[in-house]
């Protein structure tokens, strides 16, 4: 709406300076990330119980995931967050196609980690690992199993989700990049999406272990 | 020809404020000002309150009879339950940040708008559509579950409209988390020169502190319902024992959001009462760091008590001696407040205005209600009142004898500096009455009842609890109408009220004293510089009284 950016330009009319300004988009950030933190607890809470109450289960169920799928993974995305931040130094110094060509990268990996992910879950279709009346474990109709897998879908499924919304983020600020806009907010923006990036990065490192690691055996 | 000054500005030079700045429909719709906001919200919580109030009276009327002949069982269960929800999510939850919060938190510290202007207005329409769906809900053939959705009510055995009911739960939740967000980062980050933390209206504390738990609870709310909604449809066993799956889990979820969310009811109306004991005994508040502090403490000690919801539901005996004695901990802090808002009134020059006759009303029924709850707090009488009317006595004397009150009373201080217009006060007054004497009647039944054995959520009851029943139902209907009233008076007011001034009640605050009434769209003419601490009554009494008061305080 352009009344909220009226005067100045890049300052919005209720602020006194471009200083207040950032300062309050870094905290809104931040507070948001503590609202996420809460979000993910609640099924991490619910993982932590059953666990508790059915390890033996969990750690069969654990063995039907791919160790090696989800390590490229975790691979991937630590990438990511590392061009992420390559695109926010080039934000800093205004190098137009630099922040373009980072998010980019950022954006491709994102999506192969997606893709992946896309394979994984085909692969539980395939074999009925799917949570619900056709579940399946190892032949049987499965009993607390299939606690894991509702877990290992929610979770990752809800992180899946925040990656796609991620990228639309980062394809917005691209596009914005390429008109050039490196005012000082356009340049917080990039700073702001990229704290985001991380989180959701940072929730994929404690869903790693915890899904596919914790109790793996031959 | 001399131009008026701002701060004497006399009422009848008109000037452009936020009502007058632009009279279309897009303008309101699609209005980034916090105060155009806050009037939506005061259209929209008013909206739900009296369709909450609807099916409140149906409840009454149903008990007012111990057969169950006006409505079937399983009208009845959707009946409370549909109050249940529109009374806490859609009224409650949001009427006092999203009204009064919205108009004076930015006002009171000094800053043109909130921190994020589009984010506020984005927040009224998630709220509404959340609203709105949740609505559909209803009119489409309603739930049964209880406002508290337990699984498996809301699951395994659920026959009614529960999964669309909870989508606008949980849309709403978001609502609440964006406010939230929204206050924290404009009381951070906007506050005025010299407007330091010590400074600050307790009412901006008090919202702080409701702003931290809806960012840290709301969440937790949305992810269960997520699941419930998950169950409900792939029916995955999260909350299903068949699969291994436990419904106590949803129990303690539920209660890890719900409840710090009955101190996001209460804690904003706490805020609105230290204003008005303030302004209204012409005294600074006693102990105002205790109550800011105070505000804090039950923030975080509220997300440690949830287990006293669940000492029947299976919950280890030690989970609820724990729980137990932390829910006694919990009303410390809440009754610092109280005795830090008598200690105020003690000598202060009191001044029954309408405002403050509802704070005298929020000062006795929120006793009752924090004292009942220590009661429910202790695991062994627990066992016989719970889930009986005593439980439904005590949360109506907070959430209604207080929060509500607090709400009106809130309403009434302000409305002069919402909308330049004053109400007749001995209507007021009158009113005030009315719904004290329909709140106690409607509600003192109900601790004898629950006392009794009376079980809540039954459309029919034994012939011995007659009496009590049809004085509470007799009680509803006054208070019904000591709802209406000020509805009446107050639109009244709008277009036949007399002009307000610019501190009609001659109180401290910026925006009582800085700000024009009404307020400008950027609410002051100039960024004000503040260089005294909050409720410097004392300045104004005689050199000997004054020096009296600070020995006092
Ligand atoms: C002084 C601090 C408080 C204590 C110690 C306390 C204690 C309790 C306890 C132990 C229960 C459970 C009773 C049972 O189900 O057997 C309960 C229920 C309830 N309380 Fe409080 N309470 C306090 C303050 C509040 C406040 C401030 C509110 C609202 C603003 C509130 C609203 C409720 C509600 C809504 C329920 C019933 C929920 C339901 O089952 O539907 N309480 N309280
Ligand atoms: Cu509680």
């Amino acid at each position: 709406m352009s009344d909220s950016h009226g005067g100045h330009g890049a300052l919005a009319h209720h602020f006194e300076d471009l200083e207040q300004q950032r300062e309050a988009h870094t905290l809104g950030m931040w507070a948001f990330l503590v609202t996420e933190i809460l979000f993910f607890g609640g099924l991490f809470a619910a993982y932590v119980v059953y666990r508790s109450a059915y390890p033996e289960a969990f750690a069969n169920a654990s063995n039907q995931l791919d160790p090696v799928l989800g390590g490229i993974n975790t691979a991937v995305l630590i990438g990511s967050s590392f061009t992420m931040v390559l695109a926010v130094h080039a934000a800093q110094q205004r190098r137009k196609w630099a922040i373009f060509g980072w998010l980019w990268t950022t954006i491709v990996l994102g999506t192969a980690f997606l893709g992946v992910k896309y394979v994984e879950y085909h692969h539980k279709w395939e074999h009925h690992l799917i949570p619900g009346p056709n579940f399946l474990f190892e032949g049987q109709p499965g009993g607390s199993e299939q606690l894991f897998f509702a877990l290992y879908f929610s979770m990752t499924g809800l992180h899946a989700f925040h990656m796609v919304i991620g990228a639309g983020i980062l394809i917005w600020l691209s596009v914005l990049a390429l008109k050039g806009r490196f005012d000082e907010p356009g340049r917080n923006a990039v700073e702001m999406a990229g704290l985001y990036w991380h989180f959701v990065d940072l929730v994929w490192i404690f869903l790693f272990p915890l899904l596919y690691l914790l109790g793996r055996h031959q | 020809m001399t131009a008026p000054s701002a701060s004497a500005a006399p009422s009848f030079a008109p000037r452009d404020n936020y009502l007058t700045a632009d009279y279309s429909w897009r303008s309101w719709l699609l209005t980034v000002d916090h105060k155009r906001i806050g009037i939506l919200y005061l259209l929209s919580v008013t909206g739900f309150f009296f369709l909450g109030g609807l099916f409140a009276v149906l409840l009454r009327l149903e008990l007012a009879t111990p057969q169950g002949d006006l409505v079937q069982a399983e009208t009845y269960n959707k009946l409370f339950t549909m109050h249940g929800l529109v009374m806490i999510f859609f009224f409650l939850v949001p009427s006092i940040p999203g009204v009064l919060g919205n108009f004076f938190v930015p006002i009171m510290i000094g800053a043109k708008d909130m921190a994020f202007p589009r984010l506020n207005l984005l927040s009224w329409y998630v709220y509404m559509i959340g609203g709105l769906v949740s609505f559909l809900a209803i009119i489409t053939g309603g739930v049964d579950t209880g406002w508290t959705f337990y699984a498996p009510y809301s699951s395994t055995y659920a026959n009614s409209n529960v999964a669309l009911t909870a989508v606008g739960v949980f849309i709403t939740g978001f609502s609440s988390i964006l406010t939230g967000l929204n206050i924290i980062v404009t009381v951070h980050k906007m506050r005025a020169p010299g407007m330091t933390w010590f400074r600050m209206p307790l009412f901006v504390w008090a919202h702080y502190a409701t702003s931290v738990i809806m960012i840290l609870g709301t969440p937790v709310l949305a992810i269960t319902i997520l699941l419930l909604a998950l169950e409900r449809l792939f029916h995955i066993g999260i909350f299903d024992p068949k699969l291994g799956g436990d419904p106590v889990l949803f129990q303690h979820l539920f209660w890890f959001y719900s409840h710090p969310a009955v101190y996001i009811m209460i804690l904003p109306a706490m805020g609105v009462i230290s204003e008005l004991v303030a302004a209204f005994s012409r005294k600074r508040i006693f102990g105002y760091s205790f109550v800011a502090f105070s505000s804090l403490a039950i923030a975080v000690l509220g997300f440690l008590v949830w287990g006293h919801h669940m000492f029947l539901s299976g919950q280890s005996v030690y989970a609820g001696v724990v729980f137990s004695v932390l829910s006694f901990l919990v009303a410390i802090p809440s009754a610092v407040k109280v005795f830090n808002w008598s200690a105020t009134l003690y000598k202060g020059s009191v001044q029954l205005s309408t405002p403050m006759m509802y704070v005298i009303g929020f000062l006795g029924l929120f006793t009752i209600g924090g004292l009942t709850g220590l009661f429910l707090a202790c695991l062994g009488l627990d066992v016989h009142v719970h889930d009986t009317y005593f439980v439904v006595a005590h949360f109506h004397y907070i959430m209604v004898g207080g929060a509500v009150m607090a709400f009106l009373g809130g309403l009434h201080y302000w409305w002069p500096k919402m909308f330049g217009k004053m109400y007749p006060e001995a209507l007021g007054k009158f009113s005030a009455v009315v719904v004290f004497i329909g709140f106690n009647l409607t509600f003192f039944p109900q601790f004898l009842l629950g006392y009794l054995g009376m079980p809540r959520r039954y459309h029919a009851y034994p012939e011995e609890f007659g009496v009590l029943n049809v004085l509470s139902s007799a009680g509803a209907s006054i208070l019904g109408i000591g709802y209406l009233l000020p509805m009446a008076y107050l639109l009244w007011s709008l277009r036949y009220g007399p002009e307000a001034e610019q501190n009609p009640w001659g109180a401290k605050g910026l925006e009582w004293e800085k700000a024009p009434t009404p307020p400008p769209t950027f609410n002051f003419d100039a960024t004000p510089i503040v260089t005294q601490e909050a409720y410097a009554y004392a300045d104004d009494l005689p050199p000997e009284e004054s020096r009296t008061q600070a020995r006092l305080v």
